[in-house]
């Protein structure tokens, strides 16, 4: 076990700058095993996922910034438009972002020491996500057009795809937490930083979803 | 929540000890700097043998030494291995990885095992790209840059393999960028202020985050890029209605930010060793800090000055023009504190302080061609010609590998516990210094007289100044051969350095040489300043736990 010593003797230097900012100020986490009860680390595991967060949204924004490039610069083919069928794609943003509620329930269950309920609203989220796919997959199925048709129709479904690879991770993270949620399982109202983790993604992947419907469908 | 540290999950006896630990997925911050720092010189060495092959093609105006393919294949390699198995883990990962977690006073990495996956992300994704030399069709041709149709339309394999191989490498620079914002950010010892940490620190966090924005744009755009070569999609390919110029926008949107990954580390690591060698402390702390910022956020919004020639409109020329323009401000500033620093300083003219001395000198060079090129009406004269080539060679080998080379010198005694030779550093730097400016300088001339890069084949008229730049980098390969015998020789022989046989005041030099496992027997000490050398006793203002104590030698 690692131990930092205690934060002893602070200098009297006069500080040097207006941006200085203290380390245990910042410190958040796990409000149980802070940093100086175990005089260990510093819980940086949700500041490192938000970080992530931050370099995969990078790559949907490169993303984003190819479409709407493309969509300016580019002229499509006579046959082909930018149109798409807008009912199913609302309906399926309407799935995540309810998804997100029934999330932060289970979440809050937890930490209220309910358990159970807290499996049952990831479970119900779990199908939310389900569903979200299979209306993705009944949508391709449904498109007049195929990967390779014309330039619309690659970045559509590359924008998609990578996409709905978020969500079927997203999934997979649910139920993983919600195994760990059972009665004797890892994750308990004390300690659970695999829910909060996947909670976190949850909410970014369903962001995501909503700037995607936006410009990809709206627009 | 305590999070990983060595000693948590590794049951002595399981993990192995000595050398051969340097060979396993150690979570020790140390052995996985060290990894990365040896990894790192094995594929300079690959790296620098590729460009002795390109150096002695160009001896002779004609394709006679390689084929012109072989030429594409060699160049497309030697960029690659050198920005992304050489630079980029060596100033970032290596030298990161070994100091940060001193720096910050913490026993290790913010996530030490998300560290290790990251260093062994890199040997799979080299020897994969050096494979890729023999596959049907050979390696990638493209360039470093992989601008399509040319990636489209040379040998697909290659190219396919040369794609995953910076994913992969891509991938581990953002979880080492992760690692490297939160050890920094979330990690410091309590007592220890953002504004006393050493320069260093400053340079990462702003590479970091220069790595954790940009790197992933790239890795879509590769992925989109490979869709193009094995779907067939038309992303990128005119021919099916797609757009090149997107590319080139998001390829430099990573790839111009490349250039602060690779040289913001090499700034901070040259303002850690410059106050030590010359007793002074590091002029303009505040103004540093500043400046690397104001290069971060500038560096992100610069990159199109690459794409002057690609059909770019006026109002875009004019912005990234000035935007580029602006970056000389931060850079002159850290520039002229570096002078400051070293101005009545009691120079120690020894190989750590000569390298960091050339790094300053051919930087001034690459940034003052940096800001000509710029200008749009002078760039397109020269675009693509070997000005460019002498330009980033200033930056990147002037800059940063000098800047690497006087690293080396400098926290030796720290890796090793024993001193390289100073004869031997200092014949090293002189053939580095002579070989490097004689190989690079003549392409200036080659570039503005219109000579272009990339191609195996030139007008007789360039014969003599290309064999002037082919000595140079001959000298350049024989001038490893004193630093590889020293590094190899001192680690057995060299004299024995003690544990802090500079003197200096940073965390790292207040523990054992080699330190212990979890960087100090006891606290960790709290260095709020430090950088101050040579001040009058009775005005020091230092509050170090034991560093002051070996700085007056016990007389306090």
């Amino acid at each position: 076990m690692t131990s930092l010593a205690p934060g002893s003797a602070n200098p009297a230097g006069a500080p040097r700058s207006a941006i200085e900012a203290d380390s245990t100020s910042q410190a958040h986490g796990a409000p149980a095993h802070g940093a100086d009860d175990h005089g260990g680390h510093v819980d940086a595991r949700l500041f490192g996922l938000a970080t992530f967060l931050v370099a995969d949204g990078m790559t949907f924004a490169g993303f984003f910034a190819a479409y709407l490039t493309f969509r300016a610069v580019n002229p499509l083919p006579a046959d082909s438009s930018y149109e798409l069928e807008l009912i199913l794609p609302t309906i399926n943003t309407a799935l995540l972002v309810i998804s997100s509620f029934t999330f932060h329930r289970a979440g809050s269950n937890l930490r209220a020491g309910n358990q159970a309920a807290c499996r049952s609203w990831l479970l119900g989220t779990v199908a939310l996500g389900v569903a979200f796919l299979a209306g993705q997959m009944v949508e391709y199925f449904n498109l007049p057009f195929g990967l390779t048709d014309n330039l619309f129709a690659s970045t559509f479904y590359a924008l998609t795809g990578f996409h709905g690879l978020h969500v079927t991770l997203g999934v997979i993270c649910i139920l993983i937490v919600w195994w760990q949620a059972r009665q004797g399982g890892r994750i308990t109202q004390q300690d659970h930083f695999g829910l909060e983790a996947a909670e976190l993604y949850w909410h970014f992947v369903d962001g995501i979803w909503v700037v995607l419907y936006g410009i990809l469908y709206l627009l | 929540m305590t999070v990983a540290s060595p000693t948590d999950f590794e049951p002595q006896g399981l993990q192995p000890q000595g050398w051969l630990k340097y060979f396993s997925f150690s979570l020790d911050h140390k052995v996985i700097g060290l990894q990365y720092l040896v990894t790192g010189f094995i594929f300079y060495f690959i790296g620098g043998a590729l460009a002795g092959v390109i150096r002695t093609e160009l001896a002779s105006p004609i394709s006679d030494f390689v084929s012109r393919e072989t030429y594409n294949e060699v160049l497309t390699l030697h960029g690659t291995v050198m920005i992304f198995l050489w630079i980029v883990p060596v100033v970032n990962g290596a030298f990161g990885n070994y100091l940060i977690p001193f720096y910050v006073g913490a026993r290790d990495m913010a996530f030490p095992r998300l560290n290790a996956v990251a260093f062994w992300l890199i040997p799979p994704a080299g020897i994969l790209l050096i494979a890729s030399y023999f596959v049907a069709g050979g390696a990638a041709q493209s360039g470093w840059t992989a601008y399509p149709p040319l990636s489209l339309s040379t040998p697909a394999i290659g190219q396919v393999i040369w794609i995953l191989s910076v994913l992969l490498l891509g991938g581990s620079s953002i979880f080492g960028g992760i690692n490297f914002i939160a050890t920094i950010l979330k990690l410091r010892r309590p007592g220890l202020k953002l504004m006393q940490l050493p320069m260093y620190c400053w340079a990462m966090l702003g590479t970091s985050i220069l790595v954790v924005l940009s790197t992933p744009v790239l890795a879509g755009t590769l992925i989109l890029l490979s869709f193009d070569i094995i779907a067939h999609t038309g992303f990128f390919n005119p021919a099916l209605g797609g757009n090149v110029v997107v590319y080139q926008h998001l390829f430099w949107f990573y790839s111009h930010p490349a250039v602060y990954i690779m040289v913001l580390p090499a700034f901070g690591l040259v303002s850690e060793i410059l106050p030590i060698h010359a007793r002074k402390p590091l002029f303009g702390y505040t103004t540093m800090v500043y400046s690397i910022l104001a290069i971060v956020v500038l560096g992100l919004v610069v990159w199109a000055h690459h794409m002057f020639t690609s059909g770019t409109p006026p109002w875009m020329r004019l912005f990234f023009t000035i935007a580029t323009s602006f970056i000389a401000v931060p850079t002159g500033i850290k520039f002229f504190n570096w002078l400051a620093t070293l101005w009545g300083g009691k120079l120690a003219l020894n190989s750590a302080m000569l390298f960091s001395c050339g790094f300053i000198i051919n930087f001034v060079f690459g940034g003052i061609t940096g800001v000509a090129l710029a200008q749009v009406p002078f760039d397109i004269h020269v675009h693509d010609t070997y000005f460019v080539v002498a330009h980033f060679h200033y930056i990147v080998y002037g800059g940063t590998v000098f800047v690497i080379f006087a690293s080396v010198y400098h926290w030796y005694p720290k890796f090793t516990g024993r001193m390289l030779n100073e004869d031997l550093g200092r014949l090293h730097f002189l053939l580095t210094f002579i070989g490097f400016n004689l190989c690079f300088t003549p392409q200036h001339w080659l570039g503005l007289n219109g000579m272009p890069r990339r191609v195996a084949e030139y007008d007789p008229s360039f014969t003599t100044l290309n064999q002037v730049s082919s000595v140079g980098a001959l000298l350049m390969a024989i001038s490893t051969l004193p630093f590889l015998i020293n590094v190899i020789w001192s680690a057995f022989a060299g004299e024995l350095a003690g544990d802090n046989p500079w003197k200096a005041l940073t965390p790292e030099w207040l523990t054992t040489s080699p330190p212990p496992v979890e960087n100090w027997v006891g606290e960790a000490p709290l260095v709020t300043h430090p950088y101050d050398y040579g001040i009058p006793e009775g005005k020091i203002d230092l509050r170090v736990a034991s560093g002051a104590d070996l700085w007056f030698g016990g007389k306090r």
